[in-house]
């Protein structure tokens, strides 16, 4: 006997359908599962035998073939063993009338097209959570199949899809005695958009940092147009204090941003258990002992990289010169397209991988470069070879060099009131809107992605400007490929300072972000 | 006849035994050709240094130094030549022979500068100012062409088109460190460049005490600069007090682990020295051919001693008003941008232009970390 029963795959990070069929016939008793699947995959024959005999049902002692259609493209992961148990069950039910418990053969009936199950199994005929379930819920919606039953643990993202009838699972029992009729499942779905109109909350805030207004108003800038950043200070200066804080001053993820930020982790697996939908802004900030493929995706069974977790975030590399050099190679392709493409055997894989990049790195090896009062140790020739890493492809991406130094809190007086995430976030939202409405029809959505060409076009500038523009590519030995870096950083301040034009003060404080360190100087001037 | 001058600064013994050799038998010849007992007589020389001396295979050597010294286009000046600088004629234990590229003014005056490897922007900047200034007045500025207080010596002479004499730890066909090799041309060029040692001798650490003796040997007086406890340059202090020269030390912030052996120095009877008028005075030695900066009187500079030629308010024009404030503020210290939004209770938007600004004026200059400093006059002669 034959069946036919949908589950789901994963590709990248879209799903795609696959038919689980099964057939039981006569002959010696085996159980063989083909259509190339991995190991995981592979044992699902323990788990769902198991599974299916301690909740009390009759594991049918035949030739059991289950084929995982397509049959090219290699499968993996636990989440085939429910539709692999319902496949076995359903096509056996025909052959096992008496011995099961489930009444009458077709008990199941004609379901396959209505239904798709994905889940993994205890041994106990427990349903336990698995990955990608939002994607999964969204293939199932565009194939028009009504039903997704899936794990109890996941029902929170599934439900955030709209469309489909979401029916979580604890058991394998609870979803045969839904398809015998004898107890049905109820559809679990969830207020989507009140929870997306709640408040999104950060649990760090800028407030939280005492002193570094420099820092904190350089990264109000990049946050306003989207600027990657080289932080550059001494250790325990509180470069990664303030990188940490700034997803909260970004302005709120989009629904359409929020769906996709939440699909990319879940097919991680990184999707807290109980969370429909993410709304924050990731922040990622992968040790330096990271491999290129942990970094940007791939691997044999293609997985997203920490560039894909920080899509629509942050993607924080700290101690950049430790970072060997080919891993950082690898992040040039992916940050100029905003997504990186993996290529297999049949076909290529995309995830999405726009983030704002913000590196950060000591003065020198030993960290005491820019300290007055204590003694730098570093060799001009270490000092070099520390920064050579950085230079080149990835020191052009960085629209904006922020000096950190460590603060005395003694020399601050605390008369000030400091500014909460939320007040700066506005400024930001307000620049950003600006820059929609500049770049609509012309495929960018930040200053930071001008190109050369339009940035003649938008950045113009007056006499006055151009003047000083001169006066510090004299003076202060910028070079053309500054040039670009600093109008971009002068349109962002003009808007959030919300003027049409780029006037001198905003140019004047563009080239603040310049970079000054000797070593460094050479490189990206 | 130079051969024997040459062998003799070969051999492995210590400076004063060599003068008390060369006293001895009057002429190096005369060593060479001594006899294994005469050189026994000797009280002050042990067995092992006798074998040494008499060593044939050592004397062999000789002519490959010869070679050397003339590839390397170096003068021989021996302690017994016109040439020989006078100052240094008087120590304890001068060395017998000199090896020099460049050109010995030997009655010249000299100051020393002298400091830590590993410096900080304000020991650099103020050895270049010194060096700078007191080489305008046509002092010759000597240094050990090391990294750091030095090196920054050294360039402030070669700023003031003035004369510098580096003394070397090792031979002349050895750049140590190797980011001088520049330098090292250009102070040959506009000086010297000396050394004890003969061509092939690596910059080992017990070279560089014997070198310091040479270096405050060579001058009237030696400035330390900035030095952290342990530093080298706090032998050459030591070297000038027992040669009976001034010693001058820069006081430093005293939380400053950089300045903690010249604050030492200070509290253990150096001059402490903030301006050159300091080095000047004590030295007697004002009303000089004025060099570059053309200031030759001494009441004039006297007036305006602890001045420096530094800004004041008063003579900067065309400032705004915000600039003005700020310039004011940094006069005391050069100070983070962070502190500067708190004390003007300017924005930080305001300030970063307002310090552009001040740094295309070229009133201001930036140091790592974020710290504004006024930039010194004297940087603009």
């Amino acid at each position: 006997m034959l069946s036919k029963v949908n589950s789901c795959g994963l590709l990248g990070i879209e799903g795609y359908v696959i038919s689980v069929e099964t057939d039981i016939s006569n002959g010696i008793p085996a159980f063989e599962i083909v259509g190339l699947g991995d190991t995981a995959v592979k044992e699902a024959k323990e788990r769902v035998r198991a599974a299916i005999r301690n909740s009390g049902l009759e594991f049918p002692v035949k030739k059991i073939t289950i084929n995982l259609a397509p049959a090219d493209l290699r499968k993996e992961g636990s989440a085939l063993d429910l539709p692999i148990a319902i496949g076995i069950l359903a096509a056996a039910g025909n052959t096992f009338n008496s011995a099961n418990k489930i009444s009458d053969g077709n008990c199941f009936g004609n379901f396959a097209g209505d239904y798709m199950f994905a889940g993994e199994l205890s041994l106990n005929g427990e349903v336990k959570p698995i990955k990608g379930v939002l994607s999964m819920a969204m293939c199932a919606r565009q194939k028009g199949i009504k039903n997704l039953v899936i794990p109890d643990g996941n029902k929170d993202e599934a439900a955030v899809v709209k469309g489909i009838n979401v029916l979580p699972v604890k058991n394998i029992i609870d979803i045969i005695r839904h398809l015998t009729g004898e107890k049905r499942i109820e559809k679990y779905s969830i207020d989507v958009e009140k929870i997306f109109e709640e408040n999104t909350c950060y649990d760090l805030d800028f407030c939280e940092v005492r002193g570094q207004d420099n820092v904190k108003r350089a990264l109000e800038i990049a946050a306003a147009g989207a600027h990657s950043c080289l932080m550059v200070g001494p250790p325990g200066a509180g470069k990664t204090m303030i990188a940490r804080r700034l997803p909260s001053i970004l302005p709120p993820l989009t629904f359409e941003e929020a769906l996709e930020v939440t699909r990319i982790h879940s097919i991680a697996g990184n999707l807290p258990a109980g969370t429909p939908l993410i709304k924050t802004r990731p922040f990622r900030s992968p040790h330096h002992t990271i491999s290129a493929v942990s970094l940007t995706g791939g691997g044999r069974y293609p997985k997203p990289g920490e560039i894909s977790m920080a899509h629509y975030g942050v993607l924080f590399l700290d101690e950049i010169a430790e970072f060997d050099r080919k891993t950082l190679e690898a992040l040039r392709q992916p940050l100029e397209d905003g997504r990186i493409t993996i290529s297999r055997l049949h076909g290529t894989i995309t995830y999405p991988a726009r983030t704002t990049l913000i590196l950060a790195c000591n003065p020198c090896p030993c960290g005491n470069a820019s300290d007055p009062t204590k003694i730098c140790t570093c060799t001009p020739r270490q000092i070099r070879e520390y920064f050579s890493k950085i230079s080149g492809p990835l020191l052009d991406r960085i629209d904006m060099f922020i000096d950190v130094a460590p603060v005395k809190y003694e020399e601050l007086e605390a008369t000030r009131a400091v500014e909460k995430s939320g007040d700066i976030r506005e400024r930001v939202v307000k620049a950003r809107n600006i820059q929609l409405k500049r770049y609509k029809g012309f495929q960018i959505y930040s200053n930071s992605q001008l190109q050369p060409a339009m940035i003649e076009r938008f950045c113009k500038l007056n006499e006055e400007c151009r003047a000083l523009l001169r006066k510090a590519f004299d003076k202060l030995g910028l070079t053309a490929r500054s040039y670009n870096r600093v109008l971009k950083v002068a349109r962002t301040i003009a808007d959030l300072e919300e003027k049409e034009n780029i006037e001198l003060n905003h140019l004047a404080e563009a080239l603040q972000y310049r970079i000054k360190y000797g070593t460094i100087q050479q490189l990206t001037k | 006849m130079m051969e024997y001058w040459v062998w003799l600064s070969s051999l492995s013994i210590s400076p004063r035994n060599r003068i008390k050799l060369l006293n001895c038998f009057k002429d190096p010849k005369n060593i060479w050709e001594a006899s294994k007992a005469d050189l026994q007589e000797l009280d002050f020389i042990s067995e092992a240094t006798v074998n040494r001396i008499i060593d044939k295979k050592h004397k062999d050597k000789v002519s490959g130094y010869i070679k050397s010294i003339t590839e390397l286009g170096l003068e021989i000046i021996t302690i017994e030549d016109d040439k020989y600088p006078c100052y240094l004629k008087s120590i304890y234990d001068p060395p017998v022979v000199l090896y020099v590229k460049g050109t010995i003014v030997p009655d010249e005056n000299a100051i020393a500068i002298v400091g830590s490897r590993n410096a900080t922007f304000y020991g650099n900047e103020i050895a270049e100012e010194f060096s700078f200034r007191l080489a305008c007045m046509g002092i010759a500025i000597v240094s050990g062409m090391a990294r750091g207080i030095d090196s920054s010596a050294h360039k402030g002479a070669l700023k003031a088109r003035g004369r510098t004499i580096a003394v070397l730890g090792c031979g002349h066909d050895i750049v140590y460190p190797a980011e001088n090799k520049k330098l090292m041309e250009e102070i040959s060029n506009n000086g010297a460049v000396i050394s004890e040692f003969l061509p092939g001798t690596q910059p080992i650490a017990m070279n560089f005490p014997l070198r310091n003796r040479i270096i405050s040997g060579l001058s009237i007086g030696t400035m330390i600069v900035e030095a952290a406890e342990k530093s080298g340059s706090l032998i050459t202090a030591e070297y000038a007090i027992e040669q009976g020269r001034e010693v001058f030390a820069v006081p430093g912030n005293i939380n400053s682990i950089n300045s903690r052996g010249t604050n030492k120095l200070i509290k253990d009877g150096a001059k402490i020295t903030t301006c050159i008028e300091d080095i000047l005075e004590e030295l007697n030695i004002y009303n000089i051919n004025a060099g570059l900066a053309g200031k030759n009187n001494y009441d004039e500079r006297k007036e305006n001693k602890e001045n420096r030629g530094l800004f004041d308010k008063t003579s900067i024009k065309g400032l705004s008003p915000e600039e003005l404030q700020i310039v004011e503020l940094l006069m005391y210290e050069p100070t983070h941008i962070d502190i500067l939004v708190n004390k003007t209770g300017y924005s930080i938007e305001r300030i970063n232009t307002v310090m552009t600004m001040l740094e295309l004026k070229g009133i201001v200059e930036q140091l790592p970390g974020k710290i504004f400093k006024i930039k010194n006059a004297f940087q603009f002669i």
